[in-house]
């Protein structure tokens, strides 16, 4: 369970987070939708302890991140904005290298990353070095990397950023996975059609603040509106910055 | 950040980073090439033809036929058979002595007065006049060697004149300046090789500088600098593996360095000039001793500059601004020579030029200057570690756009 408590993050005199706070439930995916600078990248780097919050608190599974952010790092498996590769590893000494650093012991680290590769469907680049993969390739070596661990927790900053439609498919159909293996999935997007889908929860952040935490059905309901799309412009209060 | 709570065994993260990047640089082609082909090389290679052309022209001088254009030698024939003697072989007269030596033509010009047979049979003093360029250092090797010939000649025929008149020729002599030179062939060759620890330097420069870039702004460029700190791993650990990993190349760029040194100091021929050059085992070992501690500062200072850089061209920009730092106690030492002090030992770089100049002078290493040396050089990685983990600790090292 991932519990962020009245978040404040500025940068000069910006204030990108501004006091916003929310729960992403195990064995729920929670869908954190904003459009493009609302503060969604600062919210969840707050959450995996890259930054710390100039106010407020962040406890996954009840563990305080101010108080023990390597513990908070240890229970979360994070796909950050940032997908850098090493790109002159192969996928899997990626994958390894991450694993090892999260301290598996070797015997763990060759299983889990087998699951990974198979679940992901990454058989056939595992092998191979990371400069030249597409986009796809690179989001899954990049998802597989942050979840060698097995975390309890998943933070996943728009991940299906850049993806064609097969490569869409597999990633939600392996988000759904990991909520019926009960992990807490939170993941950013600014995609509505992708949250309604996926989504047993949607916290709406615009300028920083969280305006709107429902369920998909909760939302058109609060709203009056049948349509999910009305009903974020209609919470947002403008249509800026979100892609259908 | 806080280890506070940590269960990762500190050692293995530490040494998770170092084996992931050394691996990783391992495959980088221009990584390899500089750490350990133009790095190490390029010096002693440089080192041996400067050191050649330099021994063999003083050789070349010294046995060479000297040309040397003669205005009057019709006047001195028993003079210019002296200077026949001595190797000079005689030109032709040029017009405007001046010029010629300031054009270059000649290195040196000698002239004869017209009026020098009847002084000289008149036992009066001659004058003979040598045309040269004293800012000309190429030069100076042959005007000395026609002044000593001329000079000598003069004694000679002096000594001559005075037994003819039935005088000791030491009357005309009552002081004799016996020249004792201190110099032993080690040291003389000094002179020559005051560069040798800037090259040591250098080396160790090239070796880790690739990794240095590629680790902190190279990592941060790429964006996997985030992603790795995502990880339950101290910041410090990472930055701690990183420093491991560039030391590891820089010390086997110095290691190749000084192999190659010991094989091309066989091949200088110093010994032919009155020089000994001592580059084999006990230099070797010396100077690893002496440059150890110089590997964790220069990788420490590498990284601390590259982890202010947010791109990799920007880290280079800046490295190689830091790369004329260890120039300044070479040129220091070699333009003024001033008595080492014993502090001068505990201050990076300048301990270790003096430290190596020492060594080639052959008068060796004490333990106490071995020890101020690693001394000076710990405080400065210490320095420069903290200073380099509070870079890593801030929050905008990380973010790359």
């Amino acid at each position: 369970m991932i519990e962020a408590r009245n978040l404040h993050k500025a940068f000069g005199p910006v204030k990108a987070v501004d006091g916003a706070s929310f729960v992403a439930r195990d064995g729920e995916i929670t869908g954190l939708l904003g459009p493009n600078g609302a503060g969604k990248t600062t919210t969840l780097r707050m959450l995996y302890t890259l930054m710390a919050p100039d106010r407020g608190e962040v406890l996954v599974d009840g563990i305080d991140a101010a108080v023990d952010p390597l513990g908070v790092r240890r229970r979360l498996g994070v796909l950050p904005d940032a997908r850098g590769l090493y790109k002159r590893l192969t996928a899997r000494e990626n994958i390894d290298y991450f694993g090892r650093l999260q301290g598996l012991p070797e015997n763990l680290l060759k299983s889990r990353g087998d699951a990974l590769i198979a679940a992901l469907e990454m058989g056939d680049i595992a092998a191979r070095r990371t400069e030249g993969f597409s986009q796809g390739q690179r989001v899954k070596t990049a998802i597989a990397r942050a979840l060698v661990h097995d975390p309890r927790n998943v933070i996943l900053d728009e991940p299906t950023n850049g993806l064609d439609v097969m490569a869409t498919r597999t990633l939600r159909q392996f988000v759904r996975r990991l909520k019926a293996e009960g992990r807490c999935v939170l993941f950013s997007s600014h995609i509505m059609q992708e949250v309604g889908a996926l989504c047993d929860r949607i916290v709406v952040i615009a300028h920083g603040r969280v305006v709107a935490d429902e369920s998909p059905d909760a939302l058109r309901a609060q709203t009056g509106e049948a349509n999910l799309e009305d009903a974020f412009v209609k919470i947002i209060g403008s249509d800026e910055g979100l892609a259908a | 950040m806080n280890a506070t709570g940590s269960t990762t065994p500190r050692r293995h993260a530490l040494l998770t980073v170092f084996l992931k990047e050394v691996k990783e640089n391992l495959r980088d082609r221009r990584t390899l090439i500089s750490a350990f082909l133009t790095g190490p090389l390029l010096g002693p290679l440089l080192f041996v033809m400067l050191i050649s052309v330099t021994l063999n022209r003083e050789l070349d001088k010294a046995d060479k036929p000297l040309p040397v254009p003669v205005i009057g030698a019709e006047y001195a024939p028993n003079l210019l058979d002296a200077l026949k003697a001595g190797g000079v072989v005689p030109e032709p007269a040029v017009v405007d002595p001046e010029r010629a030596v300031r054009q270059q033509d000649a290195d040196v010009v000698l002239r004869i007065a017209p009026d020098y047979g009847k002084a000289w049979r008149r036992g009066e003093p001659v004058q003979v006049e040598l045309f040269f360029d004293s800012s000309r250092r190429d030069a100076s090797a042959a005007v000395e060697r026609v002044t000593r010939l001329v000079e000598g000649y003069s004694r000679q025929q002096g000594a001559l004149r005075l037994v003819a008149r039935g005088l000791s020729p030491g009357i005309a002599w009552p002081l004799q300046v016996a020249r004792r030179d201190q110099a032993t062939p080690q040291s003389r060759a000094v002179l020559m090789f005051a560069l040798l620890p800037y090259f040591l330097v250098i080396t160790l420069f090239m070796g880790g500088m690739y990794l240095a870039i590629d680790l902190t702004a190279g990592e941060r460029e790429r964006q996997s600098l985030e992603p790795l700190f995502a990880n339950p791993v101290p910041r410090w650990q990472i930055l701690c593996g990183k420093l491991a990993a560039i030391c590891a190349f820089s010390l086997a760029s110095l290691l190749i360095a000084l192999l190659a040194f010991g094989v091309v100091g066989r091949l200088i021929p110093a010994e032919r000039i009155g020089m000994e050059l001592d580059l084999g085992l006990h230099f070797a070992t010396n100077a690893l001793l002496l440059m150890l501690p110089l590997v964790v500062v220069l990788a420490t200072l590498q990284s601390m500059v590259a982890a202010f850089a947010k791109s990799y061209r920007e880290a280079q920009t800046y490295i190689s601004l830091l790369m004329l730092v260890p120039i300044i106690p070479s040129l220091l030492l070699s333009f003024m020579p001033i008595k080492a002090q014993a502090w001068m030992y505990a201050v990076p770089l300048l301990g270790q030029n003096l430290g190596i100049m020492q060594l080639l002078r052959g008068d060796g290493v004490t333990g106490g200057q071995l020890g101020l040396c690693v001394a000076g050089s710990a405080v400065a990685v210490i320095l420069a570690v903290l200073v380099t983990v509070q870079l890593y600790r801030s929050e905008k090292l990380a973010i790359s756009g």
